[in-house]
């Protein structure tokens, strides 16, 4: 019980100091220069290879994950290598002044070629694994890097505020908007105060509160989902998260505004649905969205983990599939090699899917809105159904 | 299906109308049987003369659909609503089991093209409209069809003015249809918001179990929110929680007692009492 509470919601002041931000823009800023400088250098390995001496053959033995989160990818690694040996050689030049430039080109094409091939032919599990790549952008991250004038909003005026889900005003594009997202949180102690993202019942009506305010003003609405679920534990069905995501249901279906819904990284079921329903239903590329994570599917089906590649791919969570389903009404494409590779040419793409669907929605009456929004539910799963 | 249309008197000493090959699976076959809350051994033609419930100690024993509509609508009034509807299986789920075996598996066993019963008929003279989940059909899960049956029940008091009731018995959003199955959980709370709009009453009878995404959808949306004694009331599994919180569990976790307790259930109404329960709900609210 005391665990939970734990665990549980107010504790640590989660993300609002501004310097934590701006190191992450910063950055986030840095890796996309290199990477429209140099196609290559994810921000991962950035600096550590070096330390002077070796040639590529050393480089070549060093297959090793870079340091840091552990952010290599075990399907990336082919990808990271040649990465890596582009930085040294790049390196190399600099400090000997020898002329490898047609050396770096040839490398760099080869990586474009081999991140395409790598990215165009992802599993549905190697799918799930970008979307938890640590250094994919997050909530916090878009706000950063799209939101103008981003005011964050807190609490539920229940219980608590819940870190696990920010919500706030802003503006994207001309547009004057409502955000609501997930929070992950990004090191250690950010996690923990996040929930790793899972929110709790107050976090479902924090964002239903900051809506129907939103609706009150005739202010559109974009939510961004990035969940692995609501949170499971004592305090959250002690306040009974059901219900909270229940009455988000219900009340988000009839919000006079426009509503757009992005999965952005994760879409773990009721949790990522409790702030999903809207006008619009897109996903970025990489993202997944499904009834049950991968490890749960497999847990039920051969009690254990170790079975979620072939659970993913059952479950058909990935955006290309959703997209033919018509459960989702675009894929939002992804920077080459996928979101983490170059966070600012994704936060484009989100930032002109959101600018230009809202200019779409906001041409409607609310009444026409609302029953538009209303068939969009009703024709979810007709496809299914034999009579 | 003939079954339906002969339901018997629901009155707690008559026994319901099941046909023999209807008998759902929770009961070991058998004159006699355990219960499983006091131990003792009763008589399986009183336990199912008591409205399936323990003589001894009022333990509810699972019924399945067609028992509860058999129990609760007044005899010979019911009509089923989109009896025949199944599912495609839309994404060809095939992990470990196919899906569509899976389904045509609990298809024979329950006589039911799905896990849920819908339809409209009288509780003690008053019109509603019903829908009843199956435990035994999938778990209860809602996937397309159990979405679009309820959606359509919803729409259907909505337009007829009458109460909705819904009975509650899943284990959440049916994971072979995937986010399909999610997307059902939103359709049926939008239709929900219509009837809301229109004043109609929901009365929602939440039955053990009730968890994940039928509860975080429908199902906490009654108007009022009646449970069995005991039942099993929540979002995520106990077995979840435990492993993510690593603490025991208290006693009474998630049963109904303990969502009267923390404010999300209105009243515990035993299954004997249902009915009039539900009679004098309508009266109330009705218009």
């Amino acid at each position: 019980m005391n665990r939970g509470g734990r665990i549980g919601p107010p504790v640590v002041v989660c993300l609002p100091a501004s310097s934590k931000e701006q190191t992450l823009a910063k950055r986030t800023r840095r890796s996309v220069k290199k990477t429209s400088a140099t196609p290559s250098a994810a921000s991962p390995s950035a600096k550590p290879a070096k330390s002077a001496s070796g040639g590529p053959s050393k480089t070549a033995s060093g297959s090793e994950t870079p340091s840091g989160l552990g952010m290599g990818l075990a399907f990336e690694q082919p990808i990271l290598k040649l990465e890596k040996q582009i930085q040294e050689l790049l390196l190399l030049q600099e400090t000997k002044g020898v002329d490898y430039n047609a050396e770096i080109k040839q490398m760099r094409d080869n990586l474009t070629a081999l991140l395409k091939k790598t990215y165009d032919n992802l599993t549905a599990w190697e799918t799930v694994q970008v979307a938890r790549h640590p250094s994919r952008p997050q909530t916090r991250d878009y706000i950063d890097l799209m939101v103008k004038d981003f005011e964050e909003l807190s609490g539920d005026r229940r219980h608590g505020d819940d870190k696990a889900m920010v919500t706030g005003t802003g503006r994207i594009g001309s547009h004057k908007i409502m955000l609501v997202g997930h929070c992950k949180g990004r090191d250690t102690r950010e996690k923990i105060a996040c929930n790793f993202g899972c929110a709790h019942p107050e976090g479902y009506r924090k964002a239903l509160l900051k809506m129907q305010t939103a609706a009150k003003f005739g202010l559109p609405i974009v939510t961004l989902i990035d969940t692995p679920g609501a949170y499971p534990g004592l305090g959250s069905e002690e306040r009974s998260v059901a219900e909270a995501i229940a009455v988000n249901l219900r009340e988000m279906s009839v919000l006079p505004v426009p509503v757009v819904c992005i999965v952005i990284g994760e879409g773990g079921s009721g949790g990522a649905l409790g702030i999903g329903v809207g006008d619009r239903l897109a996903m970025l590329q990489y993202a997944w969205y499904s009834v049950i994570s991968p490890e749960g599917c497999s847990g039920i089906l051969w009690k254990g983990s170790a079975n979620a590649p072939d659970a993913a791919e059952a479950l058909k969570l990935t955006s290309r599939h959703l997209r033919e389903l018509g459960v989702i009404d675009e894929v939002i494409a992804e920077p080459l090699g996928g979101a983490h590779r170059n966070p600012r040419q994704a936060a484009v793409a989100l930032e002109r899917y959101i600018d230009r669907t809202l200019r779409e929605l906001k041409s409607l009456d609310a009444e026409k809105l609302l029953d538009l929004r209303y068939q969009r539910l009703r024709r979810q799963g007709a496809g299914a159904l034999v009579e | 299906m003939t079954q339906l249309m002969t339901s018997v008197k629901p009155l707690p000493s008559q026994q319901p109308s099941v046909s023999p090959a209807r008998k759902h699976v929770d009961v070991p076959a058998g004159l006699w049987l355990g219960c499983p809350d006091c131990g003792e051994m009763i008589y399986r033609k009183e336990m199912e003369a008591n409205l399936h419930t323990c003589p001894r100690c009022r333990h509810h024993f699972r019924v399945s659909a067609l028992q509860r509509v058999n129990m609760l609508v007044d005899t010979g009034t019911f009509e089923e609503t989109d009896k025949r509807m199944t599912s495609s299986d839309p994404i060809l789920f095939n992990a470990r089991k196919s899906y569509k075996q899976q389904l045509l598996e609990a298809q024979k066993a329950s006589g039911c093209g799905d896990a849920v019963i819908t339809g409209k008929g009288f509780i003690k003279g008053r019109p509603m409209v019903l829908a009843a989940m199956d435990f035994f059909f999938l778990a209860g899960s809602m996937g397309s069809v159990v979405g679009e049956k309820i959606t359509r029940a919803i729409e259907l008091a909505t337009a007829e003015r009458v109460p909705l009731v819904i009975v509650s018995c899943s284990g959440g959003a049916r994971m072979q249809e995937s986010t399909a199955s999610l997307m059902q959980m939103a359709k049926t709370s939008a239709a929900l918001a219509r009837l809301h709009k229109a004043g109609g009453l929901f009365v929602s009878v939440l039955a053990d179990p009730t968890t994940g995404g039928t509860t975080a959808s429908f199902a906490m949306l009654g108007d009022l929110i009646y449970a069995e004694p005991k039942a099993m009331i929540g979002f995520a599994g106990p077995r979840t929680i435990a492993n993510t919180i690593k603490v025991e569990l208290p006693e009474g976790f998630q049963r109904a007692e303990f969502l009267v307790e923390k404010g999300f259930v209105d009243r515990i109404v035993p299954r004997g009492e249902l009915r009039s329960t539900l009679a004098r709900a309508f009266d109330f609210f009705g218009r």
